[in-house]
């Protein structure tokens, strides 16, 4: 594999992971405060389909991105009903809630455009354009860094460097600010939370609602940065890779940053079977590629790799001492 | 809180969900602007209106059984396998190797030997996340839901480079020999006076009606099955009892997997009669609303299995008379799992003033 090539795939793992990185984000959030979910897959794919749709009729790609937000805030809010309200069980609550959306979005789109439950394909405005950092074009011909910063690092749209932000941010919200200290601690304890006078309920629901807001923009980022529209079934998976980073990450913020990119490097191998071939000297198929990520996460939770171990009070609803 | 009697906490709470789910469902539909009404109507006739159209909700019901028991058996012993489409399909695989290893003379000999290589497969991809939920404490939701990818990813695989045969061009295995096809139900004596035409409902309908019983006597008539439900409902409990973990992990999630993987014998040998790609359709998934629409109980999950088999043959009808996308049934499957699932307090304390009124009526 030549440079040129590793700047290819380096480029194009920037733009795999970003999705990936703001799922995982999300999931990080509601996981730290006790609230499995399995349903990042289904408020991407709502929020796919929201900013597909508004984008397409009004031409703006940050209207779409809001639309996006709100469509993956309402699912957020009925997880949040399902499993902090009327204390069900979250795992449920999450595996339906990816069903709804895997249905519900190709039935709006197909009702809003009648072209196969797709959205018409997007262009100019209603796209992420590409944005090009400060002095990307003097320092392309320095040899190494240059192609590493104007090809790899510039050139993405808008989402892909909020993502990156939102690492040392969410860092800086979970571990230097009360919310998050708050936050940590109904994840692993919340009746110490609950007997320090603070309302497990409404940290809960704003964990779930910060959720919602970065799967809304993991979703926007598929639909209007990636791809060209939604499509059915577009997350294909990408939930629950961010939920198998997440893991791998043991819910830390920067570790998270780190494994999303590595799954997102395999993503970007899987495309080009032919740089594998050239560098390995022999095929490998590309579903084995495509399994990677799956294939990893049982191994990091098997425990191989240093034991993986979830918030202590993930998955089990609060009921408040009478 | 007030506890419901047993007939509304077992029939009335189900079928609340089920109301809920379906007017919600008929929301969605007015809001793309179609007739609720109309849509009824095309999914009663399309899945019920004739012995040809009871043909495809048997066919579909029986996966569902199969699938629906599986995750009921997990369920007893507070697991939650979310991996039964994996292991259906791996089931699929054991299905095909058998059905193409031998030229299987007769059916009765082929269908025995095709549900031990179903049954096999299918716990072998369940052991593995079991193994793990057991000895190393990794979650089994999540390490199954990663089976459910690889056994994807290892099937295309198969069937692109391994199983088609040279000069086919769709990713799919041979046909299975002639002595392997099962009969459908328009090819039994007696049973063909009711369907006449061609229907894909097969022998594998019978099969799966001995195994709603056959897991109902192992529930509640063996000792197995009573360790399995201690296990589920306290652990320290069972430990005290002196019931292995290990022992009833391991063994839940392989009759799971069983099960999930009998499934194939229904779609893969009895339909399709090769392996196809995505052979199981989500039945796998639709397992999980069966299981938690029938109250995890066999009984319950043959009726559930009735009613999706209902919606998944009447949306495929939606799709194919109406405007209406074939994806309303997974709206449908989607919201019976939230309100049963999920959502069922919400539903019980919806129900508890009325009982509580009777209640005081009644002192």
């Amino acid at each position: 594999m030549d440079f040129s090539t590793l700047v290819q795939i380096l480029d194009s793992t920037m733009r795999l992971a970003t999705p990936l990185l703001l799922a995982c984000l999300a999931g990080l959030y509601s996981e730290r405060s006790g609230i499995f979910d399995i349903g990042l897959e289904g408020k991407m794919l709502m929020a796919a389909m929201c900013t597909g749709a508004v984008a397409a009729l009004t031409g703006s790609v940050w209207l779409g991105m809001l639309a996006g937000i709100g469509g993956s805030i309402l699912f957020a809010l009925v997880h949040g009903l399902a499993s902090i309200t009327f204390r069900g069980n979250q795992l449920i609550s999450g595996v339906a809630l990816n069903f709804v959306a895997s249905g519900v979005t190709v039935l709006i789109a197909q009702a809003l455009f009648r072209q196969g439950g797709r959205t018409p394909p997007l262009s100019g405005d209603a796209r992420f354009n590409p944005i090009e950092l400060p002095f990307a074009a003097q320092l392309a011909d320095i040899p190494i860094i240059g192609p590493l910063y104007s090809d790899v690092l510039s050139g993405h749209g808008a989402l892909v460097y909020v993502a990156l932000l939102a690492v040392p941010v969410t860092w800086w919200v979970l571990f230097r600010t009360r919310f998050g200290l708050r936050l940590r601690a109904v994840g692993e304890n919340p009746a110490s939370v609950d007997t320090a006078g603070v309302s497990v309920i409404r940290l809960r629901y704003t964990a779930v609602i910060i959720t919602g807001i970065l799967c809304g923009l993991a979703g926007a980022y598929l639909a209007a940065g990636l791809q060209t529209g939604f499509g059915k079934e577009m997350t294909a998976g990408r939930g629950y890779i961010a939920l198998a980073a997440l893991i791998f990450a043991k819910w830390r913020p920067w570790h998270a940053l780190m494994a999303t990119f590595l799954f997102g490097f395999f993503q970007a191998l899987a495309l080009r079977p032919d740089v594998i071939r050239g560098t390995l000297g022999f095929d490998v198929p590309v579903p084995a590629l495509d399994a990677l990520p799956y294939v990893l996460t049982v191994i990091v939770l098997a425990g191989f790799v240093g034991r993986a171990i979830p918030p202590r009070a993930g998955g089990e609803p609060y009921v408040k001492e009478r | 809180m007030t506890r419901l009697p047993r007939w509304a906490d077992l029939v009335l709470v189900p079928l609340i969900s089920l109301l809920l789910a379906g007017v919600i469902s008929a929301l969605v539909i007015l809001a793309i602007g179609q007739s609720p009404w109309e849509a009824l109507r095309t999914m009663v006739v399309g899945a019920l209106g004739s012995p040809y159209a009871w043909g495809y909700t048997l066919y579909y019901a029986t996966s569902f059984m199969f699938t629906g028991l599986a995750v009921t058996v997990a369920f007893h012993a507070s697991l939650f396998n979310i991996g039964g489409e994996g292991q259906a399909t791996l089931g699929g695989l054991g299905v095909a190797l058998v059905c193409l290893s031998f030229p299987w003379p007769h059916w009765t000999l082929a269908l025995p030997a095709a549900m031990v290589g179903a049954a096999l497969f299918g716990a072998a991809w369940a052991a593995i996340p079991a193994w793990l939920q057991a000895r190393r404490g990794s979650h089994i939701v999540i390490t199954t839901i990663m089976f459910n990818y690889i056994a994807a990813a290892l099937i295309i695989y198969l069937l692109v480079s391994v199983l088609k045969p040279a000069g086919q061009m769709d990713p799919a295995t041979a046909r299975f020999p002639e002595g392997a096809h099962l009969p459908q139900l328009n090819e039994i004596p007696l049973v063909n006076l009711i369907f006449d035409k061609q229907v894909p409902a097969n022998v594998t309908l019978f099969i799966a009606l001995i195994a709603c019983w056959l897991v109902w006597v192992l529930l509640w008539r063996t000792r197995l099955g009573y360790e399995i439900r201690a296990f589920g409902r306290s652990e320290p409990a069972a430990l005290y009892a002196g019931i292995s973990p290990f022992r009833v992990t391991m063994l839940a999630m392989l009759i799971s997997g069983a099960l999930a993987g009998l499934m194939s014998i229904n779609n893969v040998m009895g339909e399709s009669e090769r392996l196809l790609q995505n052979s199981t359709e989500g039945a796998g998934f639709i397992g999980i609303a069966v299981a938690l629409m029938g109250r995890n109980h066999p009984f319950g999950v043959f009726l559930a299995a009735l009613l999706f088999g209902f919606l998944f043959q009447g949306g495929a009808e939606l799709g194919l008379w109406t405007t209406i996308p074939i994806e309303l049934r997974t709206v449908v499957q989607g919201l019976v799992i939230l309100f049963t699932g999920a959502l069922d307090y919400m539903v019980r304390m919806m129900l508890v003033p009325f009982f509580r009124a009777r209640k005081l009526e009644a002192a």
